[in-house]
């Protein structure tokens, strides 16, 4: 089976943001792969290890700095890599990224294309599933439990609902969404980090993709970014329960109104 | 500028859920502020007759598809019927309620209508000729202003409890247009086959108006009790920080913050809990936030309303005393 996995790079989680003239200043970032994206990289893995055959391609949009997460994926186990790189690519939106994602992967073959869930930069939770229906896949979204027909002709996903789980069940081709729950991703071997290193990243542009500057027009635009609003300074109180609990219902009932 | 607009009303177990009405409170405050109309879709199975329900909340026409084929969620089957409704009848802007349904089907209908999306917004607002849709950015350390910039349609996901239901009016009139599906079931992608139900009932943390969470200092799994009994008695939803759920101590289902789910209850009560920034990705929009944490110094004592110093195990079963002693 051939596994296409979409894993993109991002600031680290504990990243400070600074925003100036209205847009993030991101020049002190450290940069990790998206960490739903690593459930996707080692669910992929993990298939290809049970199945006994397989092969594992990631494909990335970025620049050059990308380089590093598609790294860390091949080290993981993957095989080998596609960058779509293209100045066009950093504004468009999450229509253009599947566009782009849907051509690099779908000639080549994939039955199965696996994602994570949400980015944790923009937090748009929508490139995987945009890329299922343009590639005419099947999707299941945000699943944390997955079980394989016997031929891995098709499957049940699990995804948390409000108060249960449903159960989702799909043929392949198909495009799995992953989230936490799904799987423990593996850390780079020594043995795995060395071998990423020969292992072929293949770089493309958008016109090697047959897109154009229009093709990748984004359909919604940021117009500025700003700082949430500063939580009003609280109350905090020290003592005994006795004390300090009274203090509190009394909050809840005249500050908060809640009780 | 008139805008067209389709508000997924979700149905799940014979009820329309509260972020449907939520979404028509939003819809109809656009569509006041822009001028234009609000119309709803409903998909499921034995709906027939919920469409009046929605009557009174500012919409004029509901879409019903009611087809046993579509019974329970299929991604591919319930983003047709909604693109096929925006589609034929120029709906501008369609909004999806941020529920786990919901999250799932934007994307879909977004791709299949070729359009923009704007997920998770927490403010909508018409300005300067203009929709301009807000939604936070890199875990809420930030917020985005976003607009479309193409494409005949854009679909906004909204924040569950952000946007407030609005007052019923008089009328009960609501025009009703059934919708066939145009896939043949067999040719449905994806398709639920099972829904799983916990033991006990449990209200889910995106749901509830109050949330109490517990973190590392709940020690042991057992401790989560005192949390449980709180919550049933407050009407609230068990939450927890990442750190008691990688320690298995409760079920991911039920985390808050970067790799859970994002909440914003009218009360957040985290029990020790130190408030890493991946926790406040997912509830520093709370209405009120109350801290109770043994350490003085914990980054949760920032952002909350009324923090305690103090055990909790101390505090919680006190807090518990007083809310049964107010009957």
């Amino acid at each position: 089976m051939k596994i296409a996995v979409c894993a993109k790079q991002v600031p680290d989680s504990e990243v400070k943001v600074e925003i100036q003239d209205g847009k993030i200043q991101d020049q002190d970032f450290t940069y990790i792969v998206n960490p739903y994206d690593e459930f996707a990289v080692e669910e992929a893995l993990k298939i290809k290890e049970a199945k006994g055959d397989g092969e594992v391609t990631v494909f990335t949009i970025g620049g050059e700095r990308a380089k590093e997460a598609v790294r860390t994926c091949l080290a993981m186990g993957a095989d080998k890599a596609v960058l779509i790189n293209d100045p066009l690519l950093e504004n468009t939106d999450s229509n253009g990224r599947a566009l782009a994602l849907s051509k690099a992967i779908g000639n080549g073959g994939y039955d199965l294309v696996i994602c994570g869930k949400q980015a944790i930069d923009l937090d748009d939770a929508q490139t995987g599933i945009r890329l299922a229906e343009k590639l005419g896949f099947a999707h299941a979204g945000s699943i944390n439990k997955l079980e394989w027909a016997d031929d891995y002709s098709g499957f049940n996903a699990h995804r948390d609902i409000e108060g249960g789980t449903e159960v989702l069940s799909a043929s392949l081709p198909a495009v799995i969404v992953a989230t936490k729950g799904l799987n423990e991703p593996r850390y780079a071997s020594l043995r795995g980090i060395m071998m990423a290193k020969r292992k072929p990243i293949e770089e493309v542009d958008a016109a090697g993709l047959e897109l154009s500057e229009e093709d990748l027009k984004p359909k919604v635009s940021q117009v500025s970014v700003a700082k949430p609003p500063e939580r009003k300074a609280g109350i905090t109180v020290t003592g005994d329960a006795d004390e300090t609990v009274p203090q509190l219902m009394d909050f809840l009932k005249n500050e908060a109104k809640i009780i | 500028m008139s805008v067209k607009i389709l508000v997924f009303a979700e149905v799940r177990n014979g009820e329309i859920k509260k972020a449907a009405f939520e979404a028509l409170g939003v819809a109809g405050k656009v569509a006041g502020e822009a001028g234009g109309s609000v119309a709803a879709v409903m998909i499921g199975s034995g709906i027939d007759g919920l469409h009046g329900e929605l009557a009174g909340y500012g919409g004029t026409e509901v879409f019903v598809s009611d087809n046993p084929v579509l019974k329970d969620y299929s991604p591919d089957g319930y983003a047709s019927i909604i693109a096929q409704v925006a589609g034929e009848q120029g709906h501008s802007i369609i909004m999806v309620p941020g529920t786990a349904m919901g999250k799932d089907l934007g994307p879909r209908v977004a791709a299949k209508l070729e359009a923009g999306m704007v997920s998770d917004c927490i403010s909508l607002e018409f300005a300067d000729g203009e929709v301009v849709y807000e939604r936070p950015v890199f875990g809420g350390k930030a917020v985005g202003k976003y607009k479309q910039t193409g494409g005949a349609h854009i679909v906004a996901g909204l924040r569950p409890n952000v946007f407030p239901v609005p007052d019923k009016d008089g009328s009960t009139d609501i025009a009703k247009t059934d919708v066939q599906l145009d896939i043949a079931e067999d040719k449905l992608l994806a398709k639920v086959t099972e829904i799983l139900k916990p033991e006990s009932e449990q209200l889910d943390v995106t749901e509830a108006s109050i949330v109490i969470s517990g973190g590392r200092g709940m020690k042991e799994p057992g401790n989560f009790k005192i949390i449980e009994e709180l919550a049933e008695l407050l009407q609230g939803a068990v939450g927890a920080s990442r750190a008691a759920v990688d320690a298995d101590w409760i079920p991911h289902a039920n985390q808050v913050g970067q790799t859970g789910k994002v909440v914003t209850p009218d009360l957040y009560i985290a029990c020790g809990i130190s408030g890493a920034i991946q926790h406040q990705a997912g509830m520093r929009s709370s209405k009120y936030i109350i801290a109770i944490n043994k350490d003085p110094d914990a980054p949760i004592f920032k952002l909350a309303d009324f923090g305690i110093v103090g055990d909790l195990f101390e505090v919680l079963p006190k807090i518990k005393e007083q809310i049964e002693g107010l009957g």
